[in-house]
């Protein structure tokens, strides 16, 4: 459990003041300028004492991300880009962090800008966040006002940040789309190599950085690496914002310690699962894109990277969704098939195609109206589909439906024969939802 | 150099290669929709995905992943890859269904049947059964133009058409608007393209989403009789393979030919085909009491005689755009039969002097050499229209290098950004008299090129001194004195496919004769009985008195009309002519087809007509027109070569003094669609014209 003493976001509720006077007064901007001046190699080993690892789903080590920027610069500006475009079902962490505590944000940005030599640093907002955008810009004013960043800030290293507004696409959230969309164009994923780190925004180095990854930054320099380390187990250190949605009591977003389990979030925070632990059917442990994890295989599972790949899926950006046997899991999981189908950008083939393919056959196995047989080809084409494309948006749709494929091949089965049971000799079947 | 395994051959590479291009170099097929070497890289169509050693675990995208990119192994193995896996073949398979189930079987009426990728790569790396049991995506076909018809079903959004137009051509008409499964290649609005090479996007569809309209359903490809040919469209001479059936041009493709038109052809020169069926002379025909009448070959050819006979040498000849060397030269010779040396083949008061060395009337530089120019400047010329090609291979280098570009002359979309910097001579003057920006620029370059177009050489009203005070000036500015060693910047840009191989063969006024303005100017006033028109339309046809005129030619375009007896002759697709382009380069074409009716190979009229007259020119055959052409002018016989002229003659011409002070520069051609008999017999290309002309608002 984590100590109150350890919290990062201390005002992800809002309860305080989230301008600039609130910030500081819980500690934000303090110290700044030593970190900055102890320079770049020394913010970067501090980052990767603390084993921090990306928070926008992936996981991938944010320090060692840093390092792939160009050590010597050769004449291109050097980018920090932050996602905000956070559209993950089920995932509302980063929002919080844009309402109630977005100097954290702010202050992360000029630190990690210093990491990578950066002066600029774009902040890309989804585009259904209106206020968070709102909210975000007169922060970022904020600290020009009070010369924190800037030109010729009190601290030392010159940063402009630009807040950008997305237009709302899903797919603006895969790093290289963002980079499109930010540059005007449509958001399509890029081809890599060559990454960010070499050919970014405007075909300048970029490193893109999740929001949260960001915002804990400056709390892991005051506080130091190894403190951070000493939360969680190894490999997966540090406190994770965590959002539950779905059937349990009090659904609820809160920052918590790597490593705990399952249960545990849930008895402290969300006050149970609603009906019970013997109501639970599955839970989907770290946003749309990840494979459902069956109810008993979950009550132990501990919530960290490794952790959750124990029980066959990941942490992606945390954000659990809980599901009791009042679920349809079929339907639930075609909704995301739904979602993806939606979001596909349409640029490359397996994606495109079949997202769509997938959404169909789904939509008839939520009737039942399917053959045995077909389960087995679906998940064949998820196969199909996964590590083919040339984003990861293929992977993530095809994985709910492999998590239910794997885990709930009885319910399809059951349901297809319930269908077939159901039908008359002259082939109409009453429908299932009239019963 | 990079060293890398392609399915365990070991085969040494540049570092730049991509895995597609080292899994070529170790002969490794690879499938692919999207990639086209010529376009950029998309990487979307997932067809070239291979298995790698040294990269990620998950199949790549040869075309865009390079060599470089992968690591070697931990003892410094080569990286490897390979293209015949299981990993490999399930990709394939997967990629190939994904793309064929919304793909509409509808290949027994699809115009690409039979030469379409994803009907030969689907039989090589698909599978033979069909899993998908929904309803296919049905999508609406879109308007966009007169030239490509669409079939949007059967799109597989590889995006080459989209690459093409805005990297190619420089036209940002075609996207892909929406997304997902419900991506749909359109021009936004449903408007025509305003390209002249969007017919290129036919042949880069893999698949038969964007046909020929004009072709479609005309043929099937196994049908067609291939003809590898030259085009006479413009002075370009771009490689093309005439398909024909029967009797009948049905259709025409570009060759690859790097020096010239890498893989591109114009729209005029692939569209033009319908015009070789129509407007067609196909009997001779003499004109009795005022009116044309038919007649048969005796006849025509002996009143043709009658009156040669009776003229002396008051006999004059022009030869129009798309005339062959081999008809000029028999020409030529039948003239000097009877004393005259009144043949031109140049436009009217043309400042190309018959005297001035092989330099000033070819584009020195070359069309291949375009890419090594860091300026360019162009004086009275639209590339785009005159000479589409060179205008794309501009563009091209422009795309890469961003090199600085003028023009003097017509204001036009040239597809690249330019430095506008005058209209006329005056500003001319004032460049080579190292005035402004540009003059520094050019004094500066080591590669300039001065594209002089047909507009700033040519001044009807104004006389030949104009033209030639113009190629001086322009002679200056390309012998600058930084000028680098082995380059003649000079650019000669003409517009009709006969003009460098009439001047090489002397077909311009000699031994007392007079230019084709002045020909026409003696017909009006009498003092020239015969004139000979040979396919010459583009002249004012009533300026010519009571001159007895011959057209000799294949379509009834103007000169058909003034003429007192017309000779049907060949087109470009029924005969083996050689034609000179405007780099110098000598080219010939083959015969695809016979001309219609009773019209044959011009050279042959004129050698008939020689006997009828009396005086039999001296060859029988083309073999022995092409050894006494060969004889003469030695440099005819090396086909596909040019003749280079020399930089030193260049720098000679710039010392002309010049006497001009002002005239105007515009374009040579007014419109693009219609610039020679067989467009104008063209109905595609009238559609085209009007079009482009705003008469007619784009259709649905």
């Amino acid at each position: 459990m984590l100590a109150d003493k350890d919290r990062i976001f201390t005002n992800l509720y809002g309860q305080g003041d989230w301008t600039l006077e609130g910030a500081r007064a819980r500690g934000a901007w303090v110290g700044t300028k030593e970190f900055i001046d102890a320079g770049r190699d020394w913010i970067t080993n501090e980052v990767k004492a603390s084993g921090l690892r990306g928070r926008g789903g992936a996981g991938f080590p944010t320090a060692l991300k840093w390092t792939f920027m160009p050590k010597v610069n050769d004449g291109r500006p050097h980018y920090l880009l932050v996602n905000a475009d956070e559209s993950e079902p089920g995932t509302c962490k980063d929002r919080d962090i844009l309402r109630h505590d977005p100097h954290h944000l702010v202050e992360g940005c000029l630190l990690a800008a210093r990491a990578m030599d950066a002066h600029l640093a774009f902040i890309y907002v989804r585009g259904e966040f209106i206020r968070e955008r709102q909210r975000l810009e007169a922060a970022v004013e904020q600290a020009y006002e009070a010369k924190l960043i800037g030109k010729d800030n009190i601290h030392g290293w010159d940063l402009d940040i630009i807040v950008h507004h997305g237009a709302g696409a899903y797919i603006c959230g895969e790093e290289t789309a963002l980079m499109e969309s930010l540059e005007g164009k449509k958001g399509q994923p890029r081809l890599k190599p060559p990454f960010p780190a070499g050919m970014g925004v405007y075909g300048n180095p970029t490193t893109v950085n999740n929001v949260e990854s960001i915002a804990v930054v400056p709390e892991i320099l005051r506080r130091s690496g190894a403190w951070f380390a000493s939360i969680g187990r190894a490999n997966n250190t540090g406190t994770k914002l965590m959002c539950v949605s779905g059937h349990v009591n009090k659904p609820a977003t809160f920052e918590e310690a790597m490593g705990v389990t399952f249960e545990e979030i849930i008895e402290k925070h969300c006050g149970g699962i609603r009906g019970g632990w013997d109501n639970l059917l599955a839970v989907i442990p770290g946003g749309a894109s990840v494979p459902c994890v069956p109810g008993e295989k979950m009550r132990n599972a501990v919530m960290d990277f490794d952790g959750l790949r124990e029980v066959g899926s990941s942490l992606g950006t945390a954000a659990v969704i809980v599901m009791d046997k009042q679920t349809d899991i079929i339907k639930a999981i075609w909704r995301l098939s739904a979602f993806y189908k939606h979001e596909s950008c349409g640029q490359c083939t397996p994606c495109r195609e079949g997202t769509g393919w997938m959404m169909r056959v789904m939509e008839r196995m939520v009737e039942g109206r399917a053959q045995k047989r077909e389960i087995d080809m679906l998940f064949e084409v998820t196969k199909q589909i996964e590590g083919h494309t040339i984003c990861a948006l293929g992977d993530a749709a095809a994985w709910p439906i492999q998590g239910l494929i794997r885990n709930f091949r009885h319910v399809i089965e059951e349901r297809i024969d319930q269908y077939t049971y159901s039908s008359t000799s002259d082939g109409a079947v009453p429908s299932i939802a009239a019963e | 150099m990079a060293t890398i395994k392609v399915d365990g051959q070991l085969v040494e590479v540049p570092d730049y290669y991509t895995l597609m291009q080292a899994a070529e170099a170790a002969g490794a097929e690879i499938p692919r929709f999207c990639y086209h070497e010529r376009l950029s890289v998309a990487g979307n169509c997932r067809m070239c995905l291979v298995e790698v050693k040294g990269g990620p675990p998950k199949p790549q995208a040869s075309c865009a992943m390079s060599v470089k990119d992968l690591r070697p192994g931990p003892n410094g193995e080569p990286p490897e890859m390979f293209t015949n896996t299981p990993m490999v073949k399930k990709a394939r398979e997967g990629v190939m269904e994904f793309l064929l189930i919304n793909h509409p079987l509808d290949c027994p009426i699809c115009d690409q049947g039979g030469e379409c990728d994803l009907q030969d790569q689907a039989m090589a790396y698909g599978v033979d059964k069909n899993r998908f049991a929904e309803n296919k995506r049905a999508v609406e076909d879109k308007y966009i133009g007169p030239l490509v018809k669409t079939s949007m079903n059967r799109c597989i959004h590889c995006t080459r058409c989209v690459r093409f137009t805005t990297e190619v051509a420089g036209i940002a008409e075609m996207g892909l608007l929406g997304r997902g499964e419900d991506a749909e290649i359109t021009t936004y609005l449903e408007q025509a393209l305003t390209s002249e090479l969007q017919g290129n996007v036919i042949d880069l569809c893999p698949v038969g989403a964007l046909t020929s309209k004009p072709y479609a359903f005309n043929a099937r490809p196994w049908e067609l009789v291939k003809t590898e040919s030259v085009d006479v469209m413009d002075a370009v001479g771009s490689a093309i393979r005439v398909d024909s059936r029967g009797r009948e041009v049905m259709r025409i493709l570009p060759r690859i030919n790097e020096a010239i038109n890498e893989e591109w052809i114009s729209d005029k020169t692939r569209f033009i085909w319908d015009g070789l069926k129509s407007q067609r002379l196909d009997r001779p025909y003499v004109r009795k009491g005022g009116k044309l009448q038919p007649a048969s070959w005796d006849e025509a050819l002996s009143a043709v005689a009658t009156r040669v006979k009776k003229a002396g040498n008051k006999v004059g000849a022009i030869a129009g755009d798309l005339s062959a060397v081999e008809e000029m030269y028999a020409l030529k010779a039948l003239l000097a039969s009877v004393g005259s040396g009144m043949t031109d083949v140049r436009p009217a008061m043309s400042g190309i002097d018959p005297s001035m060395p092989r330099s000033a009337y070819i584009f020195n530089p070359t069309i291949a050499g375009i890419e090594q120019a860091d300026a360019i400047l162009i004086i009275g010329a639209n590339p785009r229209k005159e000479a589409s090609l060179i205008n794309a291979r501009i563009r091209k280098t422009w795309r890469a290098k961003g090199l600085p570009i003028a023009v003097i002359g017509e204001r036009a979309d040239l597809t690249y950004d330019y430095a506008y910097l005058g209209e006329g001579f005056e500003t001319l003057a004032e460049l080579a008299a190292g005035k402004g920006e540009f003059a520094r620029t050019l004094a500066n370059a080591k590669n300039p090129l001065i594209i002089v177009g047909e507009a700033a050489v040519s001044h009807a009203k104004l006389g030949k001194q104009v033209g030639r005070d113009t190629i001086a000036l322009a002679a200056k500015l390309a012998s600058g004195a930084n000028v680098a060693e082995g380059w003649n910047g000079f650019a000669l840009l003409h517009n009709a496919a006969s003009r460098v191989g009439g001047i090489d063969i002397g077909f311009v006024p000699h031994d007392g004769g007079v230019c084709s303005a002045d020909q026409i100017g003696l017909a009006g006033k009498g003092e020239l009985d015969v004139l000979f028109l040979l396919g010459a339309d583009e002249y004012d046809m009533s300026a010519m008195g009571k001159a007895f005129v011959v057209y000799i030619g294949s379509h009834g375009d103007a000169g058909a009309h003034r003429a007192d007896v017309i000779l049907p002759g060949a087109t470009y697709t029924e005969k083996s002519g050689t034609y000179v382009n405007t780099e110098g380069r000598v080219q010939v074409t083959s015969r695809a087809v016979f001309p219609p009716g009773d019209a044959k190979e011009d050279w042959a009229i004129i050698r008939a007509l020689s006997g009828a007259m009396g005086k039999p020119l001296p060859f029988n055959s083309l073999t022995q027109l092409r050894a006494a052409i060969y004889g003469d002018f030695p440099h005819l016989a090396r086909i596909d070569q040019i003749a280079s002229g020399s930089a030193a003659d260049v720098a000679k011409l710039a010392k002309a003094a010049t006497k001009t002070k002002s005239a105007p520069f515009g374009s040579a051609v007014s419109d693009f669609y219609l610039s020679n008999p067989i467009a104008r017999a063209s109905a595609v290309m009238g559609e085209c014209a009007a079009m482009a002309a705003g008469l007619r608002q784009a259709a649905e």
